[in-house]
Formats: structure tokens, C-alpha cells, sequence
């Protein structure tokens, strides 16, 4: 059976006073109904951009999606017209973004905003979509939804307000949902209690969940399949288990190494990546990680590494076989 | 809301009273004093006695403060300003009499600044660089270069040329007959309010092109919905707000605007009755319109603050 979504190849280049950068490069990821996958990477990794990408959501001028396509549903979303696309936007896909301060119009009240896709998609009238909106409020758990129905985002503290977000991605029901660091933004504490909420209602309603994010504790816990970003490219796919038992990318197992874990060894320290987040103007001819990574061959320095099958599903885009020289290094 | 309004109404007191103080005195320190316009025009000879006599007759003798407290104990004790020097007539009749005309004249040309300069400014910034863009941004450029008087001049003049026609100088009351009396005010009105949208045009565009940028504006595209209703729903109210201010500043501007369209097509306004009241020092007349439009230019402001409540949930007044 054909996935939910496949992309591929989706290279997505900005146009910048250094000339153009591809933020994104060759790009493919898909997405099963129903299941989560985290898109991991640093900033200015290209996660974004790509889930900016397939909603076709990518400001242009600068930005332009130069190849690629996105298989959503049996139709290819970058074929086919605005107005065919604007049908998908918000109704079968919806997106959550970072930003729960600046995400919500300060001048509506919450309720329209969050009633309002399902007046856009399902021709609603006001008040049935604001009767919609109370529901939708009280699904994510917002204490005494009802009457917040009026409120404004200014009267909602930082965690509410994603709450609203998610209300809002799930007004029509979408089959999947695309969340952009939806908790970078807030507390700790109600970090975990958006992601436990998305999670469920993802769970409840069947829709795929796409979350991008650098954190690898997220990942681990809602997370069923993982790609990892690195400088607009994915380096390594694989099932969340697998990334996290076996890295085979050694970006991957950089991250993994900068993260502390509940199951590892007393007292041993957490290794930084060395080096900076590469220059995207300025991008090696081989491997975009070459002049951080341990493992660096001649060969990475001339050729650019393909998202090769390494087993099992797993993907990555590495020369270097790094089960085999694990003991070589320390 | 209403002790916040009471509040704004009591500041009024201070800078109206510094604004008397001001005009009162400021209007009495154009060089060439009515006595001496009275005497040219009426042909008396200068001498001492006439001059003196003139001067008391008017209470022109007095100290300037006796003046000032004699002019401004009238007003507040029984609102009378006073009565023209020339002839004699109530000056708060004769403003009260000229100010519906002014005000709609002003309405008039605010109404045409909004209706050209919010869409040109909405539209350039929804198209930004594109020639519909340049367009707009150079019709307001014109309008910011080309002085209002200067066109009101032309088109008096060059269509007298031309064709031999020229603008109804005879006023036509509102009261007699509405539809010719808006129709005589349209050009004077368009003329004042297109000169007047350039800035208000820029503002718009500006904030719009700021409001567009903003990550609900972002959530809104993500729902789906299409560039008129973002526009209208989602942007235009947040990037309306400074733009409300702005009329507020232009307030003066738009009054000191009457006043050369007044002077132009003959409105008998209270700018035609000002510049006239200048040129002849009726020092009441002048201070009067004078405290008048003061009035008018704080009560305007202060219901350009109110609006904002409309506007911004979060503004609220304590």
C-alpha cells in the first residue's frame, strides 16, 4: 500500500546576497497513516523548510522549491494549482508552529481562530464554527473551554495558546499533522504535556504526525520513525529504536553522545560535537559534516555521501562503516 | 472607560488655556494694528485724538492682560467670545453658523484620504515591488510634491481656459439642496483628502508589509485560506491601528487644508472667515476660530484614542 506521504527530492534554494543557497537538498522522507515520525536536526538544519516546503508555505521571493515532489494522498502536492492546494491546507494537512506567542492573530478572539478552518473547509456558518471551536478547546483540555470561546490570545498563558494551535490543526480532522518544535518555546513542564497531548489525540483521531525537533528526548519517547537532518540533507532514517541503539550516521551518534541518558554509564561526560554548523553558502564539495567528523576519509572530502539502505529499513548517507571501526576509535 | 474619558476631558483644561494665552497674545503682535487698517481704510486723518477714541471704543486701550481676562471671563461665564470689531456681529454666532461647512468639507476629504489611501497602501504591500507597487508608491509621492493649493489653483483656472467653464463659486447650502452642496464640496474635498492620503498610504503600506511578515500570519496561510479573506480578517485590522493614529496627527493639517480650499472655491467656512478676520486683525474672530479648532483638534485626538479600543483587544481604558 502506498504511503500517506512520500517525499522526494524535494531541494528547496533561497536566493541570498551570497548567491543561492539550497536550504534544503534532495530531501525524501515519507510518512505511514497514523504514524509519527520526528524530523531531527540542528538550526538551519533545513526541518523546517522542508515541512515549510510541502505546504507550499515558502516565502517567494526569497525562497523557491526548485525539484522534487510531494506524493500526498496519490497526488502530487507541488503539481498541482494555489487554490487546489489552499483545499488541502488546514483541512488534510495542518500545521503547528513554533511560536505560541506570535502564532495566534492578537486581534480575534481564540475561538474564531480556532473555529475558522472548519468555516473555510466545511462552509461553517460563525456560529456553528464557534460552537466547534468550544468542543475542539475542551478536547485539549482547556479549563473551562466554553467561555474561553471569547477570550483573546493575550488573556492565555504560553501553554494554552499551543493548546489552541492544536485545536486548530485538528478542526478538520487532517490525516496529518505537521508540528514545527511545537513545545521550543514553553516550560519544561508543559513541554511534556503538549507532546503527551498530541500524541493522543494523534492516537485518537489516526492522523500521521510529522514533529521536527532537536530534541532527541522527544524523539525517543513519541517518536516511531526518525530522519535526521544535517546542513538541508537527511543523513540518516531509520525506526526510533534503531537510531538510538544503532546510529549509523556519525552525526547521529554525535547527537546521541551530547545527550544525557537516564540508561547509561555513572559519571561518564556528555562529548560536544567539535566544530560549527557548516555554512550553507559555503557547503565542502563531499560530506557536509567531513570537517567535524572523526571517522573522515579522503573520499568523503571529494564525493557527497547517498541516503544509502544500510538493513532493516535504516537509511544513511555515510562511506564510512562505522560498526566496523568502532573499536579504532575512542 | 468614562473616568478615562472624564480624565482626557479634564486634561483639556491646561493646553486650552495655554493655547489661549498664545493666540490672544501672538494675534496682537502682527505688525499693523486694526486701528491703523481702520483709520487707512476710513480715510480719517491720523490724528491722535481719532486714534485714542477708536482704541477705547474697542477696549483696545486696556492692559493686554485686562484684555485677555475680559475675553476669556466671557467665554467662560456666559460663551460669549466676543464680537467682531468690524461689524459688530457675535463671533461664536458666526462660527457656529460656518462650522458644519468646515466639518464637512473636512470629513469630505478625510473620507477620500481613507478610501485612496488604504487600498493603494494594502494593495502595494500585498504586491511589494511589483509595478502595481511602484505605482501606487509614486501616485503618493505626487500627491506628497504637488501642494493642494497649487492643483485647487489649476483647476479653477485651466478649465476657465479651456472650455470656458469653472466651479459653481455660489454656495449652495446644505440645507437647501444636499446633493448639490456635496457635489460643490467633491472637488475641494478630493483635491484636500488625495493630498492628504500620501502619508496615510505609506503608513498603511508599511505596517501592512509588517503585519504580513508576522508568524500568525503564517498559521492563517496554513489554514488555508485564501488572500482576500487573510487580508481583510487577518491583517488589515492589526496593521490599521497606527494608521488610526496618524489621522489623529493630521487632525491640524486637514484643518489648515479647509482653509486654503475655503479661500479657493469660495466656502464660506470658518477658514474663509479666518483668513478674512487676519487680514482685517478682528483679533476676536481670530482667537475664537482659533479656540474652536483647538477644541476640535483634542476632541479628535481623544476620540482617535477611543478607537483604538475597537481595534486592539488589548487596549483597555482606566
Amino acid at each position: 500500500m502506498a504511503k500517506l506521504l512520500e517525499v522526494s527530492g524535494l531541494t528547496t534554494s533561497f536566493r541570498t546576497e551570497r548567491g543561492p543557497v539550497m536550504a534544503v537538498d534532495s530531501v525524501s522522507f515519507d510518512v505511514d497513516a497514523g504514524e509519527t515520525l520526528a524530523i531531527v536536526g540542528e538550526s538551519g538544519s533545513g526541518k523546517s523548510v522542508s515541512a515549510l516546503s510541502l505546504m507550499r508555505l515558502i516565502p517567494n521571493p526569497p525562497g523557491e522549491i526548485v525539484a522534487g515532489s510531494v506524493m500526498f494522498e496519490g497526488q502530487d502536492l507541488l503539481k498541482i494549482t494555489e487554490a487546489e492546494m489552499r483545499a488541502v491546507r488546514g483541512d488534510r494537512i495542518a500545521m503547528i508552529f513554533q511560536e505560541p506567542m506570535t502564532s495566534l492573530n492578537p486581534s480575534l478572539t481564540v475561538g474564531m481562530q480556532v473555529g475558522e478552518p472548519v468555516m473555510l473547509h466545511r462552509g461553517a456558518s460563525w456560529k456553528a464554527a464557534l460552537e466547534r471551536a468550544g468542543e475542539l478547546l475542551a478536547r485539549v483540555r482547556i479549563p473551562d473551554a466554553r467561555s474561553r470561546v471569547d477570550a483573546y490570545p493575550h488573556q492565555f498563558s504560553g501553554g494554552m495558546r499551543q493548546r489552541a494551535m492544536i485545536a486548530m490543526a485538528l478542526a478538520c480532522q487532517p490525516k496529518l499533522i505537521i508540528a514545527d518544535e511545537p513545545t521550543t518555546a514553553l516550560d519544561v513542564t508543559v513541554q511534556s504535556q503538549i507532546l503527551s497531548l498530541l500524541k493522543e489525540l494523534t492516537r485518537e483521531t489516526g492522523a500521521a504526525l510529522i514533529l521536527i525537533t532537536h530534541d532527541l528526548g522527544v524523539v525517543a519517547r513519541y517518536a516511531d520513525r526518525v530522519s535526521v537532518m544535517y546542513a538541508g540533507r537527511v543523513v540518516e532514517t531509520g525506526t526510533a529504536r534503531d537510531i538510538y541503539k544503532r546510529p549509523q550516521h556519525p552525526y547521529t551518534q554525535g547527537l546521541m553522545a551530547c545527550v544525557p541518558r537516564l540508561d547509561q554509564v555513572l559519571g561518564r561526560r556528555l562529548v560536544p560535537i567539535d566544530g560549527q554548523p557548516p555554512d550553507l553558502t559555503r557547503l565542502p564539495p563531499g560530506c557536509a559534516f567531513a570537517p567535524r567528523c572523526g571517522w573522515v576519509t579522503e573520499r568523503c572530502l571529494q564525493e557527497r555521501p547517498s541516503l544509502d539502505p544500510v538493513g532493516n529499513g535504516h537509511l544513511k548517507a555515510c562511506f564510512v562503516d562505522v560498526d566496523a571501526r568502532v573499536g579504532e576509535h575512542v | 472607560m468614562r473616568a478615562y474619558v472624564i480624565r482626557r476631558l479634564l486634561a483639556l483644561i491646561p493646553t486650552l488655556f495655554f493655547a489661549s494665552v498664545i493666540v490672544f497674545s501672538t494675534v496682537r503682535m502682527i505688525p499693523g494694528d486694526i486701528i491703523d487698517l481702520m483709520i487707512s481704510q476710513n480715510d480719517i486723518s491720523a490724528g491722535g485724538a481719532d486714534r485714542e477714541k477708536l482704541e477705547a471704543a474697542l477696549g483696545l486701550d486696556q492692559p493686554i492682560y485686562t484684555q485677555y481676562f475680559r475675553w476669556i471671563g466671557g467665554i467662560l461665564l456666559r460663551g460669549d467670545f466676543g464680537s467682531s470689531l468690524w461689524q459688530e456681529q457675535s463671533v461664536i454666532g458666526e462660527i457656529l453658523a460656518r462650522l458644519p461647512t468646515t466639518f464637512q468639507l473636512g470629513f469630505m476629504a478625510l473620507f477620500v484620504a481613507l478610501i485612496v489611501a488604504v487600498p493603494i497602501g494594502v494593495w502595494s504591500a500585498i504586491r511589494q515591488d511589483t509595478w502595481g507597487d511602484y505605482l501606487g508608491r509614486s501616485f503618493s509621492i505626487i500627491n506628497l510634491a504637488v501642494p493642494g493649493f497649487w492643483i485647487g489653483t489649476m483647476v479653477m483656472v485651466f478649465p476657465a481656459i479651456w472650455w470656458g467653464v469653472s466651479p459653481e463659486v455660489k454656495f449652495v447650502p446644505f440645507s437647501e439642496d444636499p446633493i448639490g452642496n456635496i457635489l460643490q464640496l467633491a472637488l475641494p474635498a478630493a483635491i484636500l483628502g488625495t493630498s492628504l492620503s500620501a502619508i496615510t498610504m505609506r503608513m498603511t503600506r508599511t505596517m501592512m508589509l509588517e503585519v504580513l511578515r508576522q508568524d500568525y500570519i503564517r498559521t492563517a496561510w496554513a489554514k488555508g485560506m485564501n488572500e482576500r479573506t487573510m487580508v481583510v480578517r487577518h491583517a488589515l485590522r492589526n496593521a490599521l491601528i497606527p494608521v488610526v493614529t496618524l489621522i489623529g496627527l493630521q487632525a491640524p493639517i486637514l484643518i489648515g487644508g479647509t482653509v486654503i480650499m475655503e479661500q479657493i472655491f469660495v466656502i464660506p467656512g470658518m477658514g474663509l472667515m479666518l483668513l478674512e478676520a487676519v487680514s482685517r486683525r478682528d483679533y476676536p474672530v481670530i482667537t475664537g476660530v482659533f479656540l474652536v479648532v483647538g477644541v476640535a483638534v483634542v476632541l479628535i485626538n481623544l476620540l482617535v484614542d477611543l478607537s483604538y479600543g475597537l481595534l486592539d483587544p488589548k487596549v483597555r481604558y482606566r
